[in-house]
């Protein structure tokens, strides 16, 4: 079976044969790592060969086959809607870098 | 030019639900800051989700009762971003295949009915929320709101103007209450819409480029933004610009759109399938049982009013705009044995007003149902004309007692006592020599004159068709 995900590479809207630097660059960016600027033509490089796989297998006929979401053929599991949790914040923002008034304090963010 | 305008509407509801969409932890409102906050909403190493079941049902709910169609095999996917109320870095939501799938909600704009295509409806989860101030200069995180289970409902781009979509989103949120998977609350944000707003030359087909208007929480500022954010667009073009397409705010304050984030800066989603979730798959058993529990809708019961009790659309519009009132209009008529148009008058009238004035709904309101027929009926019999009943009702609201009750304590049934009648026409013609020859030599408007006078001798209580009667004899 083909992966569901093979189907979605074209969100990253970059031609698999042309990634560029700047694609590499976006993508850091976008998982939030850093990465500095001379290794960025090996991560072109083993980039490039992930898609050059997947291409290798969107040359594939897969007409008339269910996309695979999950790799193992079993269904969800349904939990019946009743609380089962304590509130246990004082356990948890006890590991927590900083808080106050209940909150969670990161450094500032506005959109 | 003329322009035409299109708007579709996405909107957030947030499923009734006792506990999260993918954990045990409460979702009640107002509790303190992160003490609904479990392990798994915290995003803690080696938690997993666990899916609630309710938050199925209220969706299939929601799809069988917009006639759309059901997925027996949804897939949940990872939103991937990255913002502090989020601390998995992604919103576990649905993308290429989402619970339910088109459907319509039919809609009443003015006299005019019209039929709004929905895209689609999908299950996903809340963030927490951010607190920007007072932290000197951090930001404060409540993850209490982070996995309530929201349907995310999705329009095609068929609303012509902003009263278009405040009917669809006023007709939508009266739906999901009618059928109980979401409390409606829009200042606790319980019900959200986005608009995506786009204007083009009449009569053309290709789409102008999009802008999205958030925070849309009343129905009045969702119509002021779509408002201004139509204007700008269009004076945009008009002075030979081009729209951005962009994520714009609503500024309730200064009552105009501005820029969140352009496209360029958008962050790509790069949706995938979790891997923590295997396919949602509902059989038919399933399927049933959500069918078993809607009620008649809203919709056909509209049409029913119209037919069964004769009502103006408009009457059957506004009664089945809740459930409730559906119920209260209902057991009053039953109970007055017909007689619809005038429970419909009075619900709509004084007692929508009275309670509006205190602030009630319908469901605690001080005058029941089977009380207002008891007053209703005391107009039908002619115990009481419906001038007193106005008086009657008051009292009612007052808590003075029922209708009978308090007409018996004021005295103020209807006089329908021909002798007592005759003899205040008498007494009025006998004082007011004048008016009676200026009637008698043709001056009908005078008749009004004795009318008026008799009932102020009557202190409103004759009975008006036995005095119109008796004065046209007497003065004949």
């Amino acid at each position: 079976m083909i992966p569901f995900y093979a189907y979605r590479f074209k969100v990253l809207r970059v031609n698999f044969m042309s990634l560029n630097l700047a694609d590499v660059k976006r993508i850091a960016h976008l998982a939030r790592i850093a990465v500095e600027e001379d290794e960025m033509p090996g991560y072109l490089q083993q980039l490039s060969n992930i898609l050059g796989l997947v291409e290798e297998m969107q040359a594939v006929d897969t007409t008339g086959i269910e996309p695979m979401a999950h790799a193992q053929d079993v269904v969800l599991r349904l939990r019946d809607d009743v609380v089962t949790e304590t509130d246990r914040h004082a356990a948890y923002q006890a590991v927590a870098p900083q808080v106050e008034a209940g909150l969670y304090l990161v450094p500032k963010v506005i959109e | 030019m003329q322009w035409e305008i299109v708007i579709g509407l996405e909107t957030h509801a947030q499923l009734s639900t006792l506990s999260k969409i993918f954990s045990g932890a409460a979702i009640a409102y107002g509790a303190a800051p992160n003490s609904q906050a479990c392990a798994v909403d915290l995003a803690l190493p080696g938690v997993l989700p666990v899916f609630n079941r309710a938050a199925a049902e209220k969706a299939v709910k929601f799809g069988l009762a917009i006639g759309a169609k059901i997925n027996r095999k949804s897939i949940f996917a990872r939103k991937n971003y990255f913002y502090p109320d989020l601390p998995k870095g992604y919103q576990i939501s649905q993308y290429e295949l989402p619970i339910v799938a088109g459907g319509s909600l039919t809609i009443q704009v003015g006299e005019r009915e019209k039929t709004v295509r929905i895209t689609r409806a999908h299950l996903e989860e809340d963030a927490g929320k951010s607190l920007h101030e007072d932290f000197h200069g951090m930001t404060g995180i409540d993850l209490n709101r982070a996995g309530t289970p929201l349907l995310e409902i999705v329009t095609e781009p068929d609303l012509r103007s902003s009263a278009e979509a405040v009917a669809y989103a006023k007709a939508l949120h009266s739906l999901v209450r009618w059928i109980g998977i979401c409390d409606g609350n829009m200042q606790e944000g319980s019900f959200r819409c986005d608009a995506n707003v786009s204007v083009r030359p009449m009569g053309t087909e290709k789409l102008g480029t999009r802008c999205e208007i958030k925070n849309l929480n009343s129905f009045k500022f969702m119509e002021k933004a779509i408002e201004y954010e139509v204007r700008r667009q269009i004076e945009i073009i008009e002075d030979g610009g081009s729209i951005l397409q962009e994520t714009r705010l609503y500024d309730t304050d200064r009552d105009e759109t501005r820029s969140m984030r352009s496209k360029e800066e958008a962050n790509d989603y790069r949706y995938f399938p979790d891997p923590d979730l295997l396919p949602l798959v509902l059989d038919e058993a399933f399927l049933e049982q959500a069918r078993a529990t809607l009620s008649e809708l809203p919709q056909a019961m509209r049409e029913r009013f119209m037919r069964d009790h004769g009502l103006p659309a408009y009457d059957a519009g506004t009664l089945t705009s809740s459930r409730e009132l559906a119920a209260y209009f209902e057991e009053a008529v039953s109970a007055l044995g017909g007689e619809a148009k005038m429970a419909a008058n009075w619900i709509m009238g004084d007692l929508s007003a009275q309670l509006n004035k205190d602030g009630l709904d319908i469901a605690a309101s001080p005058i029941s149902a089977a009380q207002l027929a008891g007053l209703l009926k005391r107009i039908q019999d002619g115990t009481i004309s419906g001038k007193i009943a106005k008086e009657v009702f008051v009292a009612m609201w007052a808590g003075e007692g029922d209708a009978d009750a308090i007409i018996e304590a004021k005295g103020l049934k209807q006089v329908s006592d021909s002798g007592a009648i005759e003899k205040i026409v008498d007494d009025i013609i006998a004082a007011n020599p004048a008016q009676v020859a200026e009637y008698r030599s043709g001056k009908e408007k005078v008749f009004g004159f004795f009318v008026g006078q008799a009932m102020k001798a009557s202190k409103g209580k004759a009975n008006p068709a036995q005095l119109n009667e008796i004065l046209k004899k007497k003065l004949g």
